[in-house]
């Protein structure tokens, strides 16, 4: 088997000095795939990613991006080797524009970056339309568009979503989706925490179920979907 | 004949120093928000900033009187500014790697960044007071009036006199030029943009890219030209004097937060509303009612509601109805 874009590996750590949360955990996402990280509250699903992303010790294992060690690289050079990154919270810039939201996002940038903006606006048709009003001032789902946007401006190699829809309608969530399948679809590799199991699963190429830090199931979306004790234990029957 | 006798009184008296001063105070207040919605805390150092700026502003005034440059009708002191901001500039940059930077790497609670910028206040304020004493200097030069009272009232034939001092127009003019320099900075440039990003949300400026420390630099060294100019402006205007400037926290502040913490423009509005309603409360309304009011009504006091000795009280009154009825300010500001 080859060696998965970005996979984090074995993973073992926690926060700061704080207790492990994760033991001997292991995610990874190829390019085209959409990968989902599901598991009941408190299982570690955010913290896994954030792992990848070097948010916190990983004490033993080790994060490879394209086959290159990346483990004991800050958030930030991370960014910069072509990670993208986005917070459950606290994702955009409130009282900036959305367009200035995205120029945030490209600062690492020192080429012209404006045929990047236009593709994100064909990606996102509303944010076109909203460019100079305050991101603050937008609906939730708009709000999660800036965002994904925002991390889509340094043209990662990787993208990862904590929880793209919490807090956001049915109707919006579905929405969210579909523009998620669709930055999907460009070849990007997207890796995604989700509360919402059921939908999750659907969309997604490659899954994972964490229990108290550890992987309990992988395998592809419809696999788990398929699986029944999966289906007992977190999609309630 | 009265009303304009009256109206004149008004601007002479009340309209021009006012606006001098919400200038000077809407400089200081803009220095107070930046440092608080990019650095987060409020520097109670700012008014020993302002006094640091101004002594070496007429330090260097000194020097080039001494070697003949002057500026003909305008003070030498807007020459010397431009150094004087470079000399603040590095004091205060030095004093945040001395001082703030450890806490800022330790994640300090706001308090405590408060508490330490005490103690810097209270050693600039010695340092300052070690390098100029505490005399009253005057230090402006160049032609002091571009209308003088007495031409005024030859020129118009009415009986109040109106005074329009060369600095009173300067220190609009100068603040003008300033503010609308630092609204183009942030709104229009990648450095500016960068640090509303940081003051929006740190954590996701940092993971955008965006390099702290520099924002941090490029926020003193603007305060170190909204501080130097302002404490120059004000020591122009009226004479410099160490306690004085101490004593500018007060308004300064009080303009920061009725205009909301960490909003530009709220700053500007905010000085004016605290010079305008300081001067109006200490104004001297006798005369302007002897001439609006019907003789038999001529009020016999001065109609003063406040002596300028309490001047301060106002100030004080305007920070405790906006703490307690809308904390945030005028304007969409952060609530302390």
């Amino acid at each position: 088997m080859t060696e998965p874009f970005l996979i984090g590996d074995n993973m073992t750590g926690g926060y700061g000095r704080g207790p492990d949360i994760l033991h001997n955990c292991t995610i990874a996402v190829n390019p085209g795939e959409i990968a989902v990280i599901v598991g009941p509250n408190g299982a570690g699903k955010s913290t896994a990613m954030k792992a990848t992303f070097g948010m916190l010790n990983v004490r033993s294992g080790s994060v490879r991006l394209d086959g290159e060690d990346i483990t004991n690289l800050s958030p930030q050079e991370r960014v910069i080797k072509g990670m993208g990154f986005v917070p459950q919270v606290r994702n955009i810039f409130p009282s900036m524009t959305v367009e200035e939201n995205l120029e945030m996002g490209a600062y690492i940038r020192t080429d012209d970056f404006r045929s990047t903006i236009e593709q994100i606006y064909d990606l996102f048709p509303i944010l076109r339309d909203k460019r100079n009003q305050a991101a603050g001032e937008l609906s939730g789902g708009q709000r999660q568009q800036v965002a994904v946007g925002r991390a889509l401006m340094t043209q990662p190699k990787v993208l990862l979503l904590d929880e793209p829809t919490a807090g956001v309608s049915p109707v919006v969530m579905d929405e969210l989706f579909d523009r998620i399948i669709e930055v999907s679809r460009t070849g990007i590799p997207i890796l995604m925490v989700e509360q919402n199991a059921k939908q999750a699963l659907e969309i997604a190429d490659r899954a994972y179920v964490l229990v108290q830090g550890a992987n309990a199931h992988t395998g592809t979306g419809k696999e788990l979907l398929a699986d029944p004790e999966v289906r007992r234990s977190f999609l309630g029957g | 004949m009265d009303f304009l006798n009256a109206l004149v009184n008004i601007t002479n008296l009340l309209i021009i120093p006012a606006t001098t001063y919400g200038a000077q105070l809407a400089l200081g207040a803009l220095g107070v928000t930046l440092i608080y919605s990019i650095l987060r805390f409020s520097n109670f150092a700012h008014g020993d900033t302002m006094a640091f700026g101004t002594i070496v502003t007429i330090g260097i005034t000194s020097v080039f009187q001494s070697w003949g440059i002057s500026l003909g009708p305008l003070p030498t002191a807007l020459l010397a500014l431009p150094f004087a901001v470079v000399v603040t500039a590095a004091l205060l940059v030095g004093t945040d790697f001395a001082v703030y930077r450890f806490y800022r790497a330790k994640r300090a609670v706001p308090i405590i960044f408060v508490m330490a910028s005490l103690g810097v206040m209270l050693m600039m304020n010695g340092f300052v007071r070690f390098l100029a004493g505490v005399k009253n200097i005057s230090f402006a030069d160049g032609e002091r009036f571009i209308i003088k009272a007495r031409d005024f009232k030859e020129m118009t034939g009415l009986a109040e006199p109106l005074g329009l001092r060369t600095t009173q127009v300067l220190t609009v003019v100068v603040a003008v030029i300033i503010v609308a320099w630092l609204f183009w900075f942030l709104n229009k440039t990648r450095t500016g943009k960068s640090m509303r990003a940081f003051s929006d949300n740190e954590d996701l400026a940092l993971l955008s890219g965006i390099n702290p420390n520099r924002v941090v630099i490029v926020t003193w060294v603007i305060v170190a030209l909204l501080t130097t100019t302002a404490g120059v402006l004000y020591g122009l205007d009226k004479g410099y004097q160490p306690y004085v400037y101490f004593q500018l926290l007060l308004p300064t502040f009080a303009a920061a937060i009725v205009g909301g913490l960490g909003n530009p423009l709220g700053a500007i509005v905010g000085g004016f509303v605290v010079s305008f309603s300081e001067v109006m409360i200490t104004h001297v309304w006798k005369k302007v009612l002897t001439y609006l009011m019907p003789e038999n009504l001529e009020p016999s006091s001065l109609m003063q509601l406040m002596s300028t000795e309490y001047k301060f009280a106002v100030s004080f009154a305007i920070l405790v109805i906006v703490l307690l009825f809308k904390p945030t300010g005028l304007f969409k500001g952060q609530s302390v």
